[in-house]
C-alpha cells in the first residue's frame, strides 16, 4: 500500500512474449455442465483418494467421492448432481497417456448443492480446521496441487511471520489468477486472511508482476475496504518465473532459501492466490474445491477464463472458445512448463490452470538438437542458481548420482536454459528424464531395504521358533525321566510300616466287597420274564437239543 | 649413537601404543564389503545365483568365490555398479543363472487354492498371508518377484503378474532427437 517495499532481484530469468491480452477482454464466464463428468480420483500430490460411490448412486454438488488416504492426501467432490454412471478407469490428464480411476458423473441437470454451512476456524482447534480442509479437497492451484492443509501450519513459537502470495503469474498466456485477482478481490484477500490467522503469520504480502496494473489496483481497493494494515499488494518486475516460489520469495524478502531447506525454516510460507479464494469458498461459504478458472489460449477464435467444473472435458471446453481449424495439440498449463495431453478429451483437473491450444503455426516443431558448445548462457540465466550444462552432460550420459550432485532436485523445470540454448537443445527433457529415473531407484532402494529387513527377521524367527521346539523337546525328556525314576524310587522304598498295612488290608476287603455287590447284579435279558416267555425259550432250547441229538451222529462220522 | 638407538625405539613404542589404540577404539564390526555388496544386491532373495539369499551370495562376492555376474533380479545395471566398486570388469549376465525380467509379483488365484500353507513356508519376505485350510493371499507391495513360491503350489495356483505401468510409477523417456531427412528440411 503505501509503505514502499523494497525490491530484491532473483537470479537469471528470461522476457519471452507474454500473450496474455487475448485472454483478459473478457470476464470469468462459467462453463457450462458438460455432459458427462469424468472426476479423477487422484488430483493432489500424496497417495490416491478411495472412492466412495459406486455406479448407480446419485451424487449431489459438492459431495464428497473420494476420501483422502492418510494425511498426505486430498478429498475430491462431485463437481455436480447426478448419477455415477461408473468407477473405472479413464485417460487422465498426464504425459504418459495413461489411465487412472475415475468416477464418471452423468449430471442431471439441476446442479443441487449437499448442504453447505461455513466453517467456524475460530472455534475450532488446527488440527480441526486441517482436517476440514483436506475433506474440502483444498489444493494449491498454481499448478503443483500440493494439499493446502499441510502447509497451513503454524510454525513452532511464531516462526513463520510473513505469508507469502503469489499472484505474479509469469508463464505466457496464463490469466487465471489475473482475472480472479480483478474480480474476486475482497473474496480473496479474505481468505488470505483465515490463511494469516491459522499461520499466525504478522504480515501478507502479495506479489504481482508489473504487467497486471488492473489485478493491483483491484487488490490495493480492496486491501483499503478491509481495512487491514497487515495486508501488502507489491508489484514485482515482470520477469520469466517470477512466479516461482523461491524466485518470488526471493523478489520479496530478499531471502534466499538455501539447498535442502524450506522458506518456512525462514519464517516464509507461499501460496497461489487462486488457493486463498479456495480457502474463502471453503470455510466461509462451506463449499469444497469442485471447480476452477482456466484460462483457454492460444489457438482459438476468442481466448476467455471460464469457471470449470473439474471433470469436464477439455474438448467440450476449448469448443466454447471457437478454436482454429489447424489446431493439432492441447497443452494444460503454459508453453514454457506445459505438458502436451495425449488426447483432447481429458478432464480438467485441479491442476489445470490453463488449456494452451497449439498449432504447428503458434509453436512450430523444435530445430534439430545440435551440440552443446558450452556457452553457458542457460547458467546465466537459471533462476534456481544451478549449471544447467553440467545436468544436461550427466543426464545425457546417464551419471545421475553427479546430476545429483549439482542439485539435479533444485531444478523447478522452468524452462529457462532450454529458451536460451543456442543447439535448441531440450534441456527440461533430459532434467525430467533423470529425475524420474532416480525417482524410480529410490523406490526400488526403499523396496529392497523393507524385503531384506523382512528376509532378516523371517530367519531371526525361524531361528527362535527352532531353539523353542528343542527347548519343549528337552522339557518333555526331562520330564519323562523324572517320572521314570521316581517310579524307581517307589520300587525300591522299604517294607511298609504295620499301620500302612492295616490300611492297605481295608481297601482290599473294601475293593473285595465291590466286587461282590457286582456280582449278584445279573445285567442278563433274560431276568424278569413273564411265565409266557419263559415257556417259549424253553420250547426253543428244547428244539436246539433235539437238532444237536440228531446231529450228533454226523459229527462223529465226519470224525 | 645409543642417543638415536634410544629415540627411536621411544617413537616406535609412541606409535604402536597409539596403532594399538587405534586399533580397539575404530574396530570396524563385520565386513563392511559384504555390507556395501549387498546394499547393491536387490533383495529379492530368490536364490537364482545359487546362494541361499542375497546376503550370501554378498559374503561370496566379497571373498572371490562368486561371480558378479550371477543376479538376474538384479540386471545388467547391478553388474556395473558391482563392477564399479569392486574394481572388477564387467561381464555380461550368466545364463545359467537366469535372465532379466521384467518385475513382477505373484497372484494366487483364490479360487483354486485350497490352503495348503506351502507358499507361506517358501515366500523368504512373509508376503503370502492365510493359514491351514484357508484361503492365502500375497500382499503385492511387499511381494520381491522372487518365485519362490510357484514351484511348491500343488495346484499351481500361482502366477507371476508383471507390474503394469501406471501414472505413479510412469517416467520419463530418455529425449530422441527425430532425425528429418535432409531433402525435408530444405522443403
Amino acid at each position: 500500500m503505501n509503505v514502499v517495499q523494497k525490491l530484491f532481484g532473483f537470479h537469471g530469468g528470461v522476457k519471452p512474449n507474454y500473450n496474455k491480452e487475448a485472454s483478459t477482454r473478457l470476464p470469468i464466464a462459467a462453463a457450462p455442465a458438460p455432459t458427462r463428468l469424468v472426476i479423477p480420483l487422484h488430483q493432489s500430490i500424496g497417495g490416491p483418494p478411495r472412492p466412495l460411490v459406486k455406479a448407480g448412486d446419485r451424487v449431489l454438488k459438492g459431495q464428497r467421492i473420494g476420501d483422502a488416504d492418510g494425511d498426505v492426501s486430498s478429498a475430491v467432490h462431485a463437481s455436480t448432481s447426478g448419477t455415477v454412471i461408473g468407477v473405472e478407469m479413464r485417460l487422465m490428464p498426464h504425459t504418459s497417456g495413461l489411465s487412472a480411476m475415475c468416477v464418471v458423473i452423468e449430471p442431471d441437470g439441476r446442479d443441487e448443492w449437499v448442504e453447505r454451512k461455513p466453517f467456524d476456524f475460530r472455534a475450532a482447534t488446527p488440527t480441526a480446521t486441517r482436517d476440514y480442509l483436506r475433506d474440502a479437497g483444498v489444493v494449491g492451484l498454481g499448478g503443483a496441487v500440493f494439499p493446502s492443509h499441510l502447509k497451513l501450519n503454524a510454525g513452532k513459537q511464531g516462526r513463520l511471520d510473513t505469508l507469502v502470495l503469489n499472484g505474479a503469474e509469469c508463464e505466457p498466456f496464463i490469466t487465471c489468477d489475473d482475472v480472479l485477482m480483478r474480480e474476486r478481490a475482497d473474496p480473496l484477500l479474505r481468505g488470505a486472511a483465515i490463511m494469516r490467522e491459522m499461520l499466525e503469520a504478522s504480515r501478507v504480502l502479495v506479489g504481482i508482476e508489473d504487467n497486471k496494473p488492473e489485478a493491483i489496483a483491484a487488490l490495493e481497493a480492496a486491501a483499503k475496504r478491509a481495512n487491514d494494515a497487515s495486508i501488502q499488494i507489491v508489484a514485482v518486475p515482470t520477469r520469466y518465473p517470477a512466479g516461482g516460489a523461491k524466485q518470488l520469495i526471493r523478489a520479496l524478502t530478499g531471502i534466499e532459501v538455501p539447498h535442502g531447506e524450506r522458506s518456512t525454516d525462514y519464517g516464509v510460507q507461499c501460496f497461489n492466490v487462486g488457493t486463498a479464494y479456495a480457502i474463502y469458498e471453503a470455510i466461509e461459504l462451506g463449499q469444497p474445491l469442485i471447480s476452477r478458472i482456466v484460462t483457454v489460449a492460444g489457438n482459438v477464435g476468442q481466448a476467455r477464463n471460464y469457471q470449470v467444473l473439474f471433470g469436464t472435458s477439455m474438448r467440450d471446453l476449448v469448443a466454447l472458445c471457437s478454436p482454429l481449424p489447424d489446431t493439432d495439440r492441447i497443452i494444460m498449463g503454459g508453453p514454457m512448463m506445459g505438458f502436451r495431453m495425449p488426447s483432447d478429451d481429458v478432464p480438467v483437473v485441479k491442476a489445470t490452470n490453463c488449456v494452451l491450444v497449439g498449432s504447428q503455426k503458434l509453436f512450430p516443431p523444435p530445430p534439430p538438437e545440435m551440440p552443446c558448445i558450452r556457452c553457458g548462457e542457460c547458467a546465466k540465466v537459471c533462476p534456481a542458481d544451478l549449471q544447467p550444462f553440467e545436468m544436461y552432460w550427466f543426464a545425457r550420459a546417464r551419471i545421475f548420482g553427479k546430476a545429483q550432485e549439482y542439485h539435479l532436485f533444485d531444478c523447478i523445470e522452468c524452462g529457462c536454459c532450454a529458451y536460451v540454448c543456442p543447439s535448441r537443445i531440450p534441456l527440461v527433457d533430459y532434467y525430467r528424464f533423470a529425475k524420474s529415473e532416480i525417482w524410480a531407484r529410490e523406490v526400488e532402494k526403499e523396496a529392497a531395504d523393507e524385503a531384506r529387513d523382512r528376509y532378516e527377521f523371517r530367519l531371526l524367527r525361524e531361528e527362535r521358533e527352532k531353539q523353542e521346539k528343542a527347548a519343549k523337546l528337552a522339557a518333555k525328556t526331562a520330564a519323562g525321566r523324572e517320572k521314570a525314576a521316581a517310579a524307581l524310587a517307589e520300587a525300591e522304598k522299604p517294607a511298609r510300616t504295620p499301620e500302612e498295612e492295616a490300611k492297605h488290608a481295608l481297601i482290599a476287603a473294601a475293593l473285595e466287597r465291590a466286587k461282590a455287590q457286582k456280582d449278584q447284579v445279573h445285567p442278563e435279558n433274560t431276568g424278569n420274564l413273564t411265565p409266557e416267555q419263559q415257556a417259549e425259550i424253553a420250547a426253543i432250547e428244547a428244539r436246539r437239543a433235539e437238532i444237536r441229538e440228531q446231529a450228533k451222529p454226523h459229527l462223529r462220522q465226519d470224525d | 649413537m645409543l642417543d638415536a638407538l634410544l629415540v627411536m625405539a621411544l617413537g616406535a613404542i609412541v606409535l604402536g601404543a597409539a596403532l594399538g589404540y587405534a586399533a580397539v577404539r575404530f574396530r570396524v564390526e563385520g565386513d563392511p564389503l559384504v555390507e556395501k555388496i549387498d546394499a547393491i544386491l536387490p533383495q529379492t532373495q530368490c536364490g537364482q545365483c545359487g546362494f541361499p539369499g542375497c546376503k550370501p551370495y554378498a559374503q561370496a562376492i566379497a571373498k572371490g568365490e562368486a561371480e558378479i555376474n550371477q543376479c538376474p533380479p538384479g540386471g545388467e545395471e547391478g553388474i556395473h555398479k558391482l563392477a564399479d566398486l569392486l574394481g572388477r570388469e564387467f561381464k555380461p549376465l550368466s545364463a545359467e543363472h537366469g535372465v532379466e525380467k521384467p518385475k513382477a509379483v505373484a497372484l494366487i488365484d483364490e479360487q483354486t487354492c485350497i490352503g495348503c500353507t506351502l507358499c507361506i513356508q517358501a515366500c523368504p519376505v512373509d508376503a503370502i498371508v492365510g493359514a491351514a485350510k484357508q484361503m492365502h493371499t500375497v500382499i503385492a507391495d511387499q511381494c520381491t518377484g522372487c518365485e519362490l513360491c510357484l514351484p511348491p503350489c500343488p495346484v499351481n495356483c500361482i502366477t507371476m503378474e508383471p507390474i503394469p505401468e501406471s501414472v505413479e510409477n510412469w517416467k520419463w523417456k530418455y529425449p530422441v532427437v527425430k532425425i528429418v531427412p535432409a531433402s525435408k528440411v530444405a522443403a
